[in-house]
Order: structure tokens, then C-alpha cells, then sequence
């Protein structure tokens, strides 16, 4: 039962943005009876639209409006203009996201106090602790179904060869945090279907048994008649009054043009490159700098975790994409050790690869036997992922062009980003480890990868318990503007060594209930 | 599939995909999705040619002799040997009619054609396609290889070659899976080379 707002109600909460954060935010708030106008720059696919073939799952979902790689990282030369790799559509990257849903280690909440200051670095503590998300995360897991978990109650992920092949590895080097949280059913959960190890879970699970806000979140939140969905409706600013409130957003439809939805309070959940690029294009004279601005961090200190990968030919074949994607998961080196040259820690985690994505990430520019001897052994392969943390530096940013326009006339985002020395110290170690671990079960040849594109995005628009050191408190509440929120990863402070997601929806869950509490109160 | 089942398909070893394809041209043109995109079917004449040759007389617009150097530049780039010209040759195929529409794209490939056929004629007295051996044409691509043809066919090739479905049995590519029930009953935790922990 979907309903329709008028544009002048301004008693609705508009969220930009239908992915991990805004799609969990819309549920979240509709549940307690708030009505929420959901603004959605993509197109509202449908399983029906999902294949099993890579490059035209990235050809149907990406956000493919052109970006700017700059700053000293490897994407200025192989994606020059697709330094990220995200979805534009109504569920956003969770189409996209692998399921692997980690929690982050309370150290990493607290990077400042545990790392000290670090050159070169704007390293921060999170205003909230492990603690205090904690009962969050149960609820995000249990709302996912992350397999193997307590709080969703389902059994683990079987394992797969994939799987099986890294945790031998594994094993013979000594490591024994392994790990595999996936929110994929293990049995049928939640409406959805149990996993039939289709693999492909990247390209948008065909099935719908791994979680997405599409199947999930969104249409729960529509049926309670106080949601309105909206896709391919791009905001392009949001408004505000003299006294410096938010009064509401303007956007684009899919023929360009535009319309003024009003609203009590606005969300920005449009990914850690478009909501602070957002903020920024919503400059008025009243600020100057940008929405939310007053301490200059909008845009700043973005951060993508440090990543590197691998593609190993073992001994035997392991069809390393029969199955759920993530293969086993190392935990062993998230914890804090400086004693390995960097702060903070990092996972390894098998993700498979389909031939059309090996050939073109093994080594982007590069040809020959070299490259093609490799892909022989296709068969053969595992193939790894290392996510670890990525220090906030300032000058690592979502910045506007000074004349480049989209197709909306606003300027667009460049995307700059330089290792910091950890990055790269941590990278070594990580690509060492993994070649360690892929020898230990006889492999032949490991062919260290570049970073891909960034999915994961964080930090633009960073937490902080003064307004001077970043943009939200710590309900996702701008520090200047008391109606309006962020609800996606640009809210980190730190990234931590794990995927966003599952921090992206238990920081939305506690947001939807500050947000409906204080609607309440009146104080909204 | 039952429990028991699966356990007897486990028993049975590892499901291991042939790396060879046997399928007629007509369902190979039909398979690999292509066939809709321009490629056509070989005339009766040109079966009397030699197999390479044959394949380059499909290059109307661009012409035979740039369908050939092409054909050979795209197997040096990315060489298997068990893999037989036609699939490279589709990867390069639908240049010639993106040419014909195209005068720029056409000039470039006509211009890095005629540049590398000059370089490889002052060093080994060939055309490129008639060099003998593979390394001494690399010699010549390693001239060319940052310049804006080399990277426009190189970089077509990654999809082009690799993203054609007709080759994925080649490599153990399975493809599509949903509509097989994806692996839970075909082999997703079948490995059996691994040694006992």
C-alpha cells in the first residue's frame, strides 16, 4: 500500500538515498509510524533485471556518471573516472555489496586513544563505543540474517571449495580466526529464500537470499502506508530558511525536471561521495562553505580502506565461483599490533571472481602470456581481498570541479586519495601473509592486484563529539543544522578493518530511534 | 536433492569441467550471443582459403589485410595457444562494421595498422602479420603498446575476448547458474585434492 505525499508536506521526513543506510533508515522510521519520503537518484530494478554476468550487472547498476580519480593513488592511472565502484538504484550498493557482514573491534571506535597522534593522519574517536552499537549490531544481524550468527538464529554458510582451499591455507600458517558472517539465508528467512550457492552474489543475487534494502527494507517500509519512494529523482540541493534550518530538498525526475519536496527533517544517505558533494552544492549565503560546514570537514578525510588483491593458481581446481561469493574470512590480523610496522589490522577475505573480472582486475593495462598463461589456470584459482583500515587524512576528499558540470549543471565530485605510509606498509604485509598462506596448500604462482575500484566509501561527512573535528554528533545529527542528518558510511570516524554495511544499518536502527523519539518530543 | 544423494555425488570426486568446446559454428555463432551483432556466416568461396585468411576476407570494410593484422595482433596480446583464431576473431570482428560508421575509429585503426606494418617491414622485412615468430612481433607491439591504437584494441580485448561467453568452457567458466539451481547439488563443495588437516 504505497501512498503519496504532497510536495508542500513539510511533516515528512525526506531521506536521499535507498541503500544500506537509507533504505534501513526508511524501515526503521515507518515502523514507528513516521512518514518518510524517499528520494532515489537510480532506477527501481527488479530481480527480474538480474543476471549472472559481470559486465552487464555493471553496465545495468553502477554509478557510472562520471567521476574524478586524483591525489597519488593507482585509480588516476587504471579507473580515471570510476574511483568507486557503487550501485545508482533503489537499494543502492546493497544490489551490490558482498553479504559479508563484520562487526568492528572496539579499538577501532577508538583510534586516537588507542593509536595516539599519527603524523600525517587526522585520526579520530568515534563520539560512541563498541558498547553502545553493540546491541545494535543484534539487531542489524538478526533484521539481514547474517548466517551463523546468535542474534538471526541461522545456520552458517556451508562451506564451499573456495572456502575450503583459503581455510586450509589458513590453517597450516598458524592463523585460527576464521571466519564467514554472510547475510545470506541459510534457510528460508524473512520471506526471502534459502542460498542455492548460485554464486554471483555481486552482480545482485537473483534469488534475493542474500539481504538488500530492495526486497527487504523498502518494500516493508511501503507497506505500512507511511512511505513514498521515488526513484530517479536526483537531489540537487537541500534548502533551508533564515533561521537555518532544513525546510527541504530540490530535485530532478528522470525528464530533468525539477521539483521542491518539503520536509520536518532531511536524511543524506547518497554514499560517502555523493551526500557530502551534496552538503557542498547546497552553499548558500548563509553557508557559504556548504551545509554543515562550519568546521571545514565536509568532504574531508574520505577513506576507502586499505585494499589489495590477489589471484592464486593452486595445485587443483577450486571453481572459486561455485557458491556464495565470500569465501572464508581471516580475522587474525584486525587486532591492533605495531609490532607488524602499522596501526590497525586488516581481514583477508576470499571474494570470488567470474573470468570476465579476473582478466580485467588481474592486472588492468596489462597483456601478454604473462597475463594470459595466468587465466589458463582460471580453473585453478582462489582469489583474495584485503580490507583493512585506512587512516583519515585531511586532504584525502570529496572536492567539486571548478567548471566541469553533470547532466544537472552542478559541479562534479573529484575524488582524491594518497596512501598514507600505513597504508602501504599494511598493504605489503597483507599481499605477504596471503602468498604465505596460498604456498602452505602447494600454490604455483600468485599474482599480486591493484586495488579495484572503492567500494567502500566512509568518513566524508565523519562523526565527533566536538563540532570543530567533524560534520554529524553522534546520532548522524549535523552539528550545525539540528534537522537534518547523515545516514550512510560518510558518517565514520574511522574505518575500521570491516565492510561498512552492517555499521552502516546499526547506526541507521539507532538513528531511526533518535530521530522518531525527538519527532515525538517535539524537539524535531 | 537429498542428503544421501549428496553425499554419493561427493563420493564420486570432483566436478570438473572440460576446457574444450565441441559445438558447430551455427550453434557456436548462436551461443556466443553474437550472431545478432554482425557476424556472418562464412561464404561457400572462402572455404577454399587457409582458415586464417578466410576469417580476415569477413573484414569488407577495413579490408583483408587489416582484419589479418588484427587478428594476429589480438592473439599476441593475449596468446592461448589451444584457442583457435575464430574466437579471436570475433573479439576483432566488430570493428569492421564500427569503422564504417565511424571515419575515427576507422583512421585509427587504418593508421596503427599502417605504422606497425612499417615498423615491422624497416626490422624484419614483413608485414606484421607475416613476422615469423611471436617474439619477434612482440618486439614491435612493445614499440607501439602506449600509443592510442595498441590500448583501444588491447583494451577491447579484456571484454571483447574474455567476456565472450563461447570461450568461458575454455578456461572452466561455468556462466550462469540460477537458472541450474545454482551449485548447491553441482559441485560447490566438492574439492577433493586438498590434503587432510
Amino acid at each position: 500500500m504505497s501512498k503519496t505525499f504532497s510536495k508542500d508536506d513539510n511533516s515528512v521526513v525526506v531521506i536521499v538515498g535507498s541503500g544500506a543506510g537509507g533504505g534501513t533508515l526508511a524501515d526503521e522510521l515507518t515502523r514507528q509510524g513516521v512518514d518518510v519520503v524517499i528520494l532515489e537518484a537510480g532506477k527501481h530494478h527488479t530481480q527480474e533485471d538480474f543476471e549472472n554476468d559481470e559486465w552487464a550487472m555493471f553496465a545495468k547498476i553502477s554509478w557510472l556518471d562520471k567521476r574524478i580519480s586524483a591525489g597519488g593513488w593507482h585509480h588516476t592511472e587504471t579507473y580515471p573516472n570510476l574511483p568507486a565502484w557503487i550501485v545508482k538504484g533503489v537499494g543502492g550498493s546493497t544490489m551490490h555489496w558482498s553479504g559479508l557482514a563484520l562487526r568492528f573491534m572496539a579499538h577501532e571506535f577508538k583510534t586516537r586513544t588507542t593509536y595516539g597522534h599519527v603524523p600525517g593522519a587526522n585520526v579520530l574517536d568515534w563520539p560512541i563505543s563498541y558498547e553502545e552499537l553493540a546491541p545494535y549490531y543484534e539487531i542489524a544481524e538478526r533484521k539481514m540474517g547474517v548466517a551463523g550468527t546468535k542474534a538471526s538464529g541461522l545456520p552458517p554458510m556451508p562451506p564451499n571449495n573456495h572456502y575450503k582451499v583459503i581455510e586450509a591455507g589458513a590453517r597450516k600458517i598458524g592463523y585460527k580466526d576464521i571466519v564467514r558472517p554472510v547475510a545470506s539465508n541459510t534457510r528460508p528467512n524473512d520471506g526471502r529464500p534459502a542460498c542455492q550457492q548460485i554464486g554471483y552474489c555481486m552482480q545482485g543475487c537473483k534469488i534475493g537470499a542474500k539481504w538488500s534494502t530492495l526486497y527487504s527494507e523498502i518494500p516493508r517500509a511501503m507497506k505500512t502506508g507511511h512511505a513514498e519512494l521515488r526513484p530517479q529523482s536526483m537531489v540537487l540541493r537541500i534548502e533551508h530558511d533564515k533561521s537555518g534550518k532544513a525546510t527541504g530538498v530540490l530535485y530532478a525526475d528522470k525528464d530533468g525536471k525539477q521539483h521542491l519536496q518539503k520536509a520536518r527533517v532531511v536524511c543524506v544517505a547518497g554514499n560517502s561521495i555523493e551526500s557530502p558533494r551534496l552538503l557542498l552544492n547546497s552553499a548558500s549565503s548563509m553557508f557559504p562553505n556548504g551545509l554543515a560546514n562550519s568546521s571545514g570537514q565536509v568532504g574531508r578525510n574520505y577513506m576507502n580502506h586499505t585494499t589489495a588483491a590477489a589471484l592464486t593458481i593452486n595445485p587443483g581446481p577450486v571453481y572459486m565461483y561455485r557458491g556464495f561469493d565470500i569465501a572464508a574470512v581471516v580475522s587474525d590480523e584486525v587486532p591492533n599490533n605495531p609490532d607488524r610496522g602499522f596501526l590497525g589490522g586488516y581481514h583477508l577475505e576470499g571474494l570470488a571472481l567470474h573470468l570476465p573480472f579476473a582478466a580485467a582486475f588481474m592486472k588492468p593495462g596489462g597483456w601478454g602470456r604473462e597475463v594470459s598463461s595466468a587465466l589458463e589456470k582460471f580453473d585453478h584459482m582462489s582469489c583474495v581481498w584485503v580490507c583493512g583500515e585506512d587512516l583519515a587524512q585531511e586532504e584525502n576528499s570529496i572536492t567539486l570541479h571548478p567548471t566541469e558540470r553533470d547532466q544537472h549543471g552542478l559541479p562534479i565530485p573529484i575524488v582524491t586519495k594518497t596512501d598514507h605510509t600505513n597504508d602501504a606498509v599494511m598493504r605489503r604485509h597483507g599481499l605477504a601473509q596471503w602468498r604465505k598462506l596460498s604456498e602452505a596448500v602447494g600454490a604455483t604462482r600468485v599474482i599480486d592486484m591493484p586495488p579495484y575500484p572503492a567500494s567502500h566509501n566512509m568518513g566524508t561527512n565523519r562523526m565527533s563529539e566536538k563540532a570543530r573535528d567533524g560534520v554529524v554528533n553522534k546520532w548522524g545529527q549535523t552539528h550545525d543544522i539540528k534537522n537534518l542528518f547523515v545516514s550512510d558510511g560518510s558518517q565514520f570516524t574511522s574505518s575500521g578493518a570491516a565492510n561498512p554495511t552492517l555499521t552502516i544499518v546499526a547506526l541507521a536502527i539507532r538513528q531511526a530511534e533518535y530521530i522518531a523519539g525527538a519527532m515525538r518530543r517535539r524537539e524535531l | 536433492m537429498k542428503d544421501d544423494q549428496l553425499q554419493s555425488a561427493a563420493a564420486q570426486g570432483m566436478r570438473v569441467v572440460e576446457k574444450r568446446v565441441a559445438v558447430s559454428r551455427r550453434a557456436f555463432l548462436k551461443g556466443s550471443g553474437l550472431a545478432a551483432a554482425g557476424v556472418t556466416a562464412l561464404s561457400a568461396g572462402s572455404l577454399m582459403l587457409p582458415a586464417r585468411d578466410a576469417l580476415a576476407a569477413e573484414f569488407t570494410h577495413l579490408g583483408a589485410d587489416i582484419g589479418k593484422t588484427l587478428l594476429v595482433m589480438a592473439r599476441d596480446i593475449f596468446p592461448h595457444d589451444k584457442i583457435s583464431d575464430r574466437f579471436y576473431m570475433l573479439a576483432i570482428e566488430p570493428y569492421d562494421a564500427a569503422a564504417a560508421k565511424d571515419p575515427a575509429l576507422a583512421k585509427l585503426i587504418s593508421d596503427g595498422v599502417a605504422q606497425l606494418n612499417a615498423l615491422a617491414q624497416a626490422n624484419f622485412m614483413a608485414p606484421y602479420a607475416e613476422v615469423p615468430t611471436e617474439t619477434e612481433r612482440l618486439t614491435l607491439l612493445y614499440t607501439i603498446e602506449h600509443g592510442a591504437f595498441f590500448q583501444k584494441i588491447k583494451g577491447d580485448m579484456v571484454t571483447g575476448f574474455y567476456n565472450n561467453k563461447a570461450v568461458w568452457p575454455l578456461f572452466g567458466e561455468e556462466g550462469s547458474s540460477w537458472e541450474k539451481g545454482g551449485y548447491i547439488a553441482r559441485g560447490f563443495d566438492d574439492i577433493d585434492w586438498l590434503p587432510k588437516a
